[in-house]
């Protein structure tokens, strides 16, 4: 039995610089970072001083709001810095790795066999929790609610996004051992969600014990949010989990090798990297080897760990974040252009056909960061809906999170969405309006709300 | 592009912070604007590209896809002129020379003051210049009679921008399309230089020269409200618009080609301008059912390419800020404008053109609109959660 769920609203964005479909295998990096403010609304309480010899596997901090839940360190090696902010909030842990790493043993055992308390408590200890994710609000799910049900997309429609047909195809085992362990977290279903025309590989389209869906559309028919709106809708007080594949494969090792091995292939994009390809490397590795390898173009570059869309910008000897499986190099676009209003445009990307680059449907283009244009209020409308594939009012829920009306963001579906589904909205609004900004202090008002 | 450049470089520093003009900051960024894209770029977090498109090409765009009704505006006030006069042998090129002169005029009042206004307003309340009378000061001119004198197109266009816009707090925030509340004040004002059979055709006369015998100056719904059927020019007349009325609304067609820009470049919303003329269609045909005057026995096609219909359906009712935001509300608020506007061109003699009014009407009702469509979202949502 397989849900096929057609989507027609949404955009890709053709940018140049796709990942050659070749892994690279580099050293291990010589470093690597946690950052807690990857884990949105966790208070991180230390475990470790610098100095400190650590195994992959050894937690490094914990969640203050809720203890069970430990980050642990992906490699072996010596904490190396602890890196604070203001007011002496945590920013990272940086660690000095082995070149060859050794890790905490954990059980091997087949989670077929094991109880949901037993599977849980062996991925709380090992580290590989905040892979788990939930809707609503994105955070790290809380171990003691029981999910409606589990989501993985097993495609990524963002721009330039690594393909995970490719990246799965080695890890097979360890993603159906994943998928086992999921099974056992919820009474419901564990949906994957496939790709009508980019997903092929029989791992997911052959999974068992899963309900499959295939969806076909544009962006963001890959994002799981838009997934589950139209699956099984998150309504007040409920919670769906969701994990990325590659996470999935990490949840499989641990069950399988007993290690908490948080290896990833990511791919190296954008149009202004010299060889753009996929990488080994860790969960938070240094990107350095990796950009040095893949060689950046001249000018001034902005580095982003993650997609144009919703990444973050890192310097180039920054680290990967948590989440994120790509690293994005596209050219600041800080210069001032001559009446770039008035200009026909070809070379301009554009949702309207408002530039005469719709002369050419099937071009690549080279964007860079410039906003081309100021921001203003509210002007356009219907233009959100046309990248929006859910039954939702955008800019009505954007509206109520500006004036702070928790119980109307209720009503038009706060709890259904995140930040990363308001990505296209605000890449084609024409104000220049920062939704997902405005989308991250709506959800963290209402959680602040519900204590 | 380098000299404009430095010479923006050069005198910034007089207009920032601490600087002798600082004043007039908005001022200069307007300008800085205007010739330069900014150099801003996306935040470290979100999204780090963005689409082309801000709202100066917004607003141009809607310039350009006036200036059919502008062009044509100008052929046929010289058109209406000579015809009035009697003079037969006035090629297209006087014709259109004469509108020129007599249409240039009001544009640049409208946009003068217009602009001056705004700029005014930046200034006092520290805010940006916005894009939005770009289309406001294109539009004024197109809507007013050929013979207004320019100290009324002055205070309209003041009367629009004031209370028409920025006391809601400047573009994005007006309640009411501007450029029909600059005329609808004037209407309302001076309906003696709004109405009538005098206003729409210029019948000035040089020496030598005089009005044909037996000319009226009427607006064919003007004929048509009162009883003479005959007058009224015939549909392939009317939709080309070689008929008197307001500079820019006469011609269907050149509204229709600004529509094609509007839909195609994805500016304007289909939506409304169908649903207009669906609206205006229906009403029509209903009246057409029981034809107790002219007006009722106009045929619905007719109906639909007389006056300001096709000229407020793509270029009024289309206005993103005073419509309805949701597309379902799109339909709904159309509709009822097309019908509206027919429903009070015939049951309202003193005013035959019911467009403006119509639109009008139904800026302030498309909050009442969005508001039950989101309601019934909500509802669907709710009953969802039950089940």
């Amino acid at each position: 039995m397989s849900n096929y769920i057609k989507l027609k609203r949404g955009l890709n964005i053709k940018l140049a610089g796709e990942a050659d479909k070749t892994i690279s295998t580099l050293p291990l990096p010589e470093t690597v970072a946690i950052k807690p403010h990857n884990f949105i609304g966790v208070t991180p309480k230390l475990l470790v001083k610098q100095g400190d010899e650590v195994q992959a596997g050894t937690p490094l901090f914990y969640d203050k709001g809720n203890e069970a839940v430990k980050f642990c360190s992906p490699v072996s090696g010596e904490v190396i810095e602890i890196i604070r902010g203001e007011k002496r909030k945590l920013l990272e842990v940086r660690i000095l790795a082995d070149k060859e790493t050794t890790y905490v043993d954990f059980d091997r055992v087949n989670p077929a066999n094991l109880t949901r308390d037993a599977i849980i408590q062996a991925i709380l200890n090992s580290g590989v929790w905040p892979f788990i994710r939930q809707r609503p609000f994105g955070i790290i799910a809380n171990p003691r609610e029981k999910p409606k049900s589990v989501f993985i997309s097993a495609f990524d429609t963002n721009p330039l996004a690594p393909d995970n047909d490719f990246i799965i195809e080695q890890d097979g085992e360890d993603f159906e051992t994943g998928l086992d362990a999921l099974q056992k977290l919820t009474d419901g279903k564990v949906h994957l969600n496939i790709h009508a025309d980019k997903t092929a590989l029989k791992v997911f389209t052959g999974a068992k014990g899963v309900q499959i869906n295939t969806f076909s559309g544009p962006h963001p028919a890959g994002n799981v949010g838009v997934q589950i709106h139209h699956i099984d809708a998150v309504n007040k007080g409920e919670v769906v989990w969701c994990v990325y594949p590659q996470d999935v494969v990490v949840i499989g090792r641990l069950f399988n090798k007993g290690r908490f091995n948080a290896s990833r292939v990511i791919a190296l994009t954008g149009s202004h990297v010299e060889k753009p390809k996929y990488y080994t490397t860790i969960v938070g590795g240094a990107i350095k080897n990796i950009i040095a390898d893949g060689g950046l173009k001249n000018g001034k570059n902005r580095i982003i760990s993650g997609n144009v869309l919703t990444g973050k910008q890192i310097s180039a000897d920054g680290y990967l974040d948590f989440y994120d499986t790509q690293i994005t190099v596209i050219p600041e676009g800080d210069e001032p252009e001559f009446m770039g209003w008035l200009m026909p445009g070809l070379s301009k990307f554009s949702i309207s056909r408002s530039f005469f680059s719709w002369l050419t449907p099937n071009k690549k283009y080279d964007l860079n960061t410039n906003l081309h244009g100021e921001e203003r209020p509210f002007v356009v409308t219907g233009e959100y809906e046309k990248v929006f594939p859910m039954d939702i009012y955008p800019v009505q829920l954007l509206k109520s999170i500006l004036v702070e009306d928790i119980e109307l963001m209720e009503k038009l579906g706060i709890y259904e969405v995140v930040e990363e589904d308001f990505a296209l909205c605000e890449f084609i609004c024409t104000s220049k309006i920062e939704s997902q900004d405005i989308i991250q202090r709506g959800l963290e008002l209402v959680r602040k709300e519900m204590g | 592009m380098k000299p404009f450049r430095n010479l923006l470089e050069k005198i910034k520093p007089n207009f920032e912070k601490g600087g002798k003009l600082e004043k007039f900051y908005p001022a200069y960024n307007a300008f800085e604007t205007f010739l330069f894209v900014p150099g801003h770029t996306a935040p470290a977090n979100g999204a780090h590209v963005r689409d082309a498109i801000d709202l100066k090409r917004t607003m141009i765009l809607v310039v350009v896809s006036l200036i059919p009704c502008l062009l044509f505006g100008m052929w046929n006030v010289g058109y209406q002129h000579y015809r009035a006069l009697g003079i037969a042998d006035a090629s297209f090129i006087d014709n259109f020379i004469f509108g020129a002169i007599k249409v240039m005029p009001i544009v640049i009042v409208s946009y003068a003051v217009g602009l001056g206004v705004e700029f005014t307003f930046a200034i006092i309340r520290k805010h940006q210049v916005n894009e939005g009378f770009l289309v406001t000061g294109m539009l004024i001119p197109l809507i007013l009679p050929v013979d207004i004198p320019l100290w009324m197109v002055a205070i309209a266009t003041i009367f629009a921008v004031v209370i028409g816009k920025e006391v809601f707090g400047g573009t994005g925030m007006n309640i009411l399309n501007p450029a029909l509340t600059a005329r609808v004040f004037l209407f309302f004002a001076y309906p003696t230089k709004m109405s009538g059979t005098d206003v729409w055709v210029n019948t000035q006369v040089q020496k030598g020269q005089q009005v044909v015998d037996g000319f009226s100056g009427a607006t064919p719904l003007g004929d048509a409200a009162s009883g003479f059927s005959d007058k009224i020019p015939g549909v392939w007349q009317s939709f080309v618009g070689i008929i008197p009325g307001s500079i820019g609304e006469t011609s269907a067609l050149a509204c229709l080609i600004g529509a094609a820009i509007l839909i195609y470049t994805g500016i304007g919303s289909w939506r409304i301008i169908l649903s207009v003329f669906v609206g205006g269609f229906v009403m029509a045909t209903i009246f057409n059912l029981f034809g107790l005057n002219t007006l009722m026995q106009l045929s619905p096609i007719h109906h639909l390419v007389l006056g300001g219909f096709a000229f407020g359906a793509v270029f009024m009712a289309t206005d993103p800020v005073t419509a309805t935001q949701t597309n379902t509300g799109k339909y709904m608020y159309g509709f009822l404008i097309g019908l509206l506007a027919i429903l009070l061109r015939v049951f309202n003699p003193a005013y035959p053109e019911g467009m403006m009014l119509a639109i009008l009407f139904m800026n302030v009702m498309a909050p009442l609109i969005d508001h039950y469509v989101v309601q019934a979202n909500i509802r669907r949502r709710l009953k969802r959660a039950k089940i």
